[in-house]
């Protein structure tokens, strides 16, 4: 029978009655007495140089309380990067300044020339329509191989050229990569792009900044996945305001997917501007701001070359990629493309030697960072097509040739720098051979035939590293932060408990999901356990959620401080009973002393903490309130296979997606309903990028699919009732919970399987196709099938 | 969106005196019309909303058999009301989603001249007259390009009479990210004749595809005109598709029209 309190049950989300009913407290809810509003006027050139703004006539429109620009900027600091990456030859990266307002130059489209601040938002609008800028059009750098031409215009004039780094991972293996490609009895080539993608969460982002000037304090409230990331970044670096002055409040927040990590502009501005003017300022994005402001993801363009010897085990993965960073480095860009995505390029295979070439480069487009996978989807994605081709090449079953080369012995350290301390890649090709019915195929495929449709079938597996990450390492690495996370347990006289944690939850369940992990650790109702999240205020320090980090990290600093929680009730229950502390037991929410009928009940510790009339004073303190900080001794390592079955019209190039099953490894599992949740919105994503979502740009750095009428995003109609199964589970060795992250996998895991599926189903019409890049638009289908 | 003035008549006449005023302008449901303003990329004086005029709601029976439409009706009300003619009325079931259907209407719709839009098509196919409220226009004077159309400023599509066809059917083949019509066909078998007009296809907006017309009139069949395309100059090339695919969809998907109506 399913447990019905704990881990492994599966309550309805209690944060849902509030976002289902309207009741939620996103950030334009909030309403900051006698708030302004302001609105950036944004470049609608990509490349320009800026020789002169008039703000005269803007200035005396109705309800203008004053226009900013970069000049009202300098001195003051820029938008900061959080990861430095060294190249090949030991150089830092390089990192070129980023203004909170342009200064000198526009560098994409959305580029912030202007923000004008009134006494309502159709005021500044009408007022920035009042501004005059001129504008000279320099060329824009549009196409990654150009922009690092001989010749090529600067996007930054400072720099040496628009290469951000060339990497190499790992450097000294490269010549015997190469040595294992020339003794190779086969090897199987492959260039793709790896489509870019607008993150899209349902909350565009807002910001409002506030300023006491009693107290000297700033507040910023924010749409942000970190709260305290953005507290540190801003204060430290931007506007020079120690943490003890500065409060960041991120309330309930509609999906971040990613975009919602970084530290932006629009934040540092109406913080700095709530100050300049003593007035709360107000920024609320538009639709189709968020198009041309938010960061966008992926954006890769690889060549991948695989490796075989006679009995087809993999001997060597080579490949090169070049990683479009846009105009200016976001937070984390620069560990995207290389520490996110060159140290999963093992896959699951015990492949010996891998060799890794990342060309980061700065083009005239909206910066690009991580997106739901960060990485990890674009390692494999590459990966598991190219193996699928050499399935093809070589005439062997893509299942059959994975299972040949899977790693088998736990832990494994890679040649590209990780040990995955646990997984199953059988177990969870069987579950999966199990769910998609794969002998029932061919007469799948005949029936589809019989209609005139084509039919495919794609099968692929992922490997990710997340619940980043050891900060020892991830500092050697070229972080600039800690990736610990922490939590304060907080008992209350009468026993309930509050958890403060640095993660942040925006959609993730953690308000349903982390009180089940204590419920169980005491042996109380979940009901008695609230979360508080996403102030800076009455939370301590963490680092937020991404990299699928919530439960793996935050998750265990939770389990560390109810660890000491219960250490010191069950001092309190002995002194109770007058018993010896270690006679002690906890078990359904009451204590008793081994071997006796002896007990107390949690309510009746948890009062004495507070009421410490009968109290072990000379020993410890009253109250019952503890802190933990978590840092994770290596990544978890998820690990799964999926697969995909697709009909093609031949005569549009339709691609139906008729079936999609996933068989994950989360290790152990709290929510196994919210699990199946993340997993489902995970391959919804994968299938947009698949079939439909394409961050599209001109020559002239015109961003073509810039509004909802030209960027497709996935629907309920495009998408299959998925079958899901996390059976196989192997869990993580080195965290209290055994927890491997869940958030990303599907967004890893579906993209290739969709693409083996299409690419499965034209093979069998005659076409004599590859490969097709993403998304496998109907025309785009057409047009491979009709050269 | 910038301020405006706002007037809902319930009388065509008061319509029309309304829109007299410079820079005003009729609205229907807004579909389009509103996200343009909120862009600002539009700025009329006032807006005369045509919603409060009985008389342009609901569908009727004309004296010659010809369904007629109030250019107030919704896309949700044809859907459900114009049963006698169930070409059209799939037509209006697929436009946008309920909210869409719930909202937009026919008279808006074919004023505005979307290219992309499905009602030109309807309309052409079923060589509609459109009523205004000083003339009558013929479907085949009235569809002037992308955006543009017959009427003047100021006059106001009152109703739509279709002749009902013989057999029809209207084929949509979906762009990805609006769901308007990348291609869209619809087909209408009269006794004199078969029509076929195409939507989404063109840069000179919705048009007939004359050499189909006249194969299918002879022989109402998919294989009348297999292999049959009209050609991709003029087709518009975008981010969805070429104009040579855009050509070639409106082969496939006239087939399936003819063969659906069959």
């Amino acid at each position: 029978m399913p447990k019905d309190n704990g881990i492994g049950a599966s309550p309805k989300r209690r944060e849902d009655v509030r976002f289902l009913s309207g009741t939620g407290n996103y950030t334009d809810d909030i309403q900051v007495n006698g708030q302004a509003y302001v609105h950036f006027l944004r470049s609608d050139i990509a490349h320009a140089k800026i020789n002169g703004i008039n703000l005269d006539a803007a200035s005396a429109m109705p309800g203008v309380i004053k226009i900013f620009t970069g000049a009202d900027f300098e001195g003051v600091g820029g938008i900061p990067c959080g990861w430095q990456v060294t190249d090949r030859h030991g150089e830092p990266m390089q990192e070129p300044a980023h203004p909170v307002l342009a200064q000198g130059k526009v560098r994409y489209v959305g580029d912030q020339i202007a923000a004008v601040v009134a006494e309502t938002l159709e005021q500044a609008r009408d007022a920035a329509e009042a501004i005059e800028v001129d504008l000279e059009e320099l060329p824009a750098v549009v196409d990654m191989k150009a922009a690092l031409a001989d010749g090529a215009t600067k996007v930054h004039d400072d720099l040496t050229s628009n290469l951000c780094y060339d990497w190499g991972f790992v450097e000294e293996n490269k010549p015997a990569v190469d040595a294992a490609f020339e003794a190779a009895a086969h090897v199987t080539t492959l260039e793709l792009r790896n489509n870019r993608l607008v993150a899209n969460p349902m909350e565009p982002r807002v910001a409002i900044g506030d300023f006491n000037r009693a107290t000297g304090d700033s507040t910023l409230y924010t749409t942000s996945q970190n709260p305290h990331v953005i507290r540190l970044l801003m204060g430290a670096f931007v506007l020079g305001i120690p943490e003890h002055k500065l409060r960041v409040v991120a309330p309930d927040v509609g999906g971040g997917f990613g975009t919602k990590i970084f530290h932006y502009a629009e934040e540092a501005f109406c913080t700095f501007a709530a100050k300049a003017l003593n007035r709360a300022v107000k920024w609320t994005s538009t639709r189709s701001e968020a198009f041309i402001s938010d960061a966008h993801g992926r954006d890769h363009v690889t060549k991948i070359e695989l490796a075989l010897d006679a009995e087809n085990n993999f001997t060597a993965v080579r490949t090169d990629t070049h990683a479009n960073m846009g105009a200016y480095l976001s937070t984390f860009a620069p560990s995207v493309p290389t520490w996110l995505h060159g140290t999963l390029m093992a896959g699951n295979y015990k492949t010996p030697l891998i060799y890794v070439n990342v060309k980061a480069v700065f083009t005239n487009t909206v910066p690009v960072d991580a997106y739901r996978g960060a990485g990890r989807p674009e390692a494999t994605f590459q990966l598991e097509r190219v193996v699928d081709k050499a399935a093809r090449e070589l005439g062997v079953d893509p299942i059959a040739l994975r299972r040949q080369n899977f790693i088998t012995e736990f832990p494994y350290a890679t040649p590209v720098a990780v040990e995955y301390d646990t997984g199953d890649y059988h177990g969870t090709m069987d579950a999966l051979e199990n769910m998609a019915d794969i002998s029932g195929f061919e007469a799948r495929r005949k029936a589809s035939e019989a209609r005139g449709m084509l039919r495919g079938f794609g099968v692929n597996c992922y490997i990710e590293a997340c619940g980043i990450a050891p900060s020892n390492l991830v500092g050697q690495l070229g972080a600039r932060a800690g990736l610990y996370e922490s939590a304060t347990v907080r008992v209350n006289a009468t026993g309930g408990l509050v958890v403060m944690t640095g993660s942040h939850s925006h959609g993730q369940g953690h308000e349903t999901s982390f009180p089940q992990v204590i419920a169980e650790m005491i042996g109380i109702d979940e009901s008695m356990v609230e979360i508080v999240h996403g102030d800076t205020a009455n939370t301590p320090m963490g680092m937020g959620t991404y990299g699928s980090r919530s439960i793996a990290v935050g998750g265990s600093a939770m389990v560390r401080a109810t660890e000491k929680i219960i250490a010191k009730a069950k001092k309190i229950a002995a002194h109770l009973m007058e018993a010896a502390d270690a006679d002690i037991e906890l078990k359904d929410g009451s204590f008793s002393v081994a071997g006796t009928d002896k007990s107390v009940a949690w309510g009746d510790v948890t009062l004495a903490a507070y009421v410490p009339h009968n109290y072990p004073l000379e020993d410890i303190e009253p109250g019952l309130e503890e802190t933990a900080f978590y840092d994770p001794a290596n990544f978890t390592y998820p690990s799964g296979a999926y697969a995909c079955e697709v009909e093609v019209d031949p005569e549009t190039g339709k691609v139906t997606i008729e079936a999609f099953n996933a068989a994950d490894d989360f290790g152990n599992i709290i929510n196994p309903m919210i699990v199946d949740g993340q997993v489902h919105g995970g391959i919804g994503q994968g299938i947009g990028q698949a079939l439909l979502e394409n961050a599209s740009y001109d020559e002239n750095g015109q961003l073509l699919s810039a509004s909802y009428m030209d960027y497709a995003m996935p629907r309920a109609s495009d998408v299959p009732f998925y079958g899901v199964d996390h059976s196989s589970q192997t869990p993580c060795t080195h965290n209290p919970l055994g927890v491997k992250g869940c958030g990303e996998a599907g967004a890893i895991g579906s993209p290739p399987a969709v693409i083996n599926a299409v690419v499965d189903a034209l093979r069998s019409g005659g076409h004599d196709i590859h490969h097709i890049d993403m998304p496998v638009s109907p025309s785009r289908v057409w047009q491979a099938m009709n050269g | 969106m910038y301020n405006f003035d706002f007037e809902k008549p319930s009388t065509i006449a008061d319509a029309v005196s309304a829109l007299g005023t410079e820079d005003a302008q009729a609205l229907g449901g807004g579909q389009t019309l509103l996200p343009t303003m909120k862009q600002r990329l539009a700025s009329p004086s006032k807006l005369v909303s045509l919603n409060g005029i009985t008389e342009m709601h609901g569908i009727c029976t004309g004296d010659d058999g010809a369904l007629c439409i109030g250019g107030a009706t919704t896309h949700a009300d044809v859907a459900a009301g114009a049963g006698a003619y169930p070409g059209l009325a799939g037509l209006a079931a697929g436009i946008g989603d309920p909210a869409v259907r719930a909202r937009g209407t026919i008279g808006g719709s074919l004023a505005n001249n979307d290219p992309s839009a499905c009602y030109p098509a309807g309309a052409l196919a079923s060589g509609a007259t459109l009523v205004t409220n000083a003339r009558e226009i013929a479907a085949d004077d009235y569809f002037q390009g992308m955006f543009t159309t017959a009427l003047d400023e100021g006059e106001i599509l009152t109703e739509v009479r279709f002749p009902v066809p013989e057999a029809s059917n209207y084929q949509k083949f979906e762009q990805p990210a609006s769901r308007f019509a990348l291609v869209g066909v619809f087909v209408a078998k009269y006794a004199d004749g078969v029509r076929v007009a195409v939507t989404g296809a063109s840069e000179e907006g919705v048009f007939r595809w004359t050499e189909a017309e006249a194969v299918l009139s002879g022989t109402f069949s998919a294989d009348a005109i297999a292999g049959m395309a009209p050609g991709s100059d003029g087709m518009i090339s975008d981010l969805h598709g070429t104009g040579a695919y855009r050509a070639h969809l409106v082969g496939v998907l006239t087939r399936r029209a003819v063969t659906a109506a069959s």
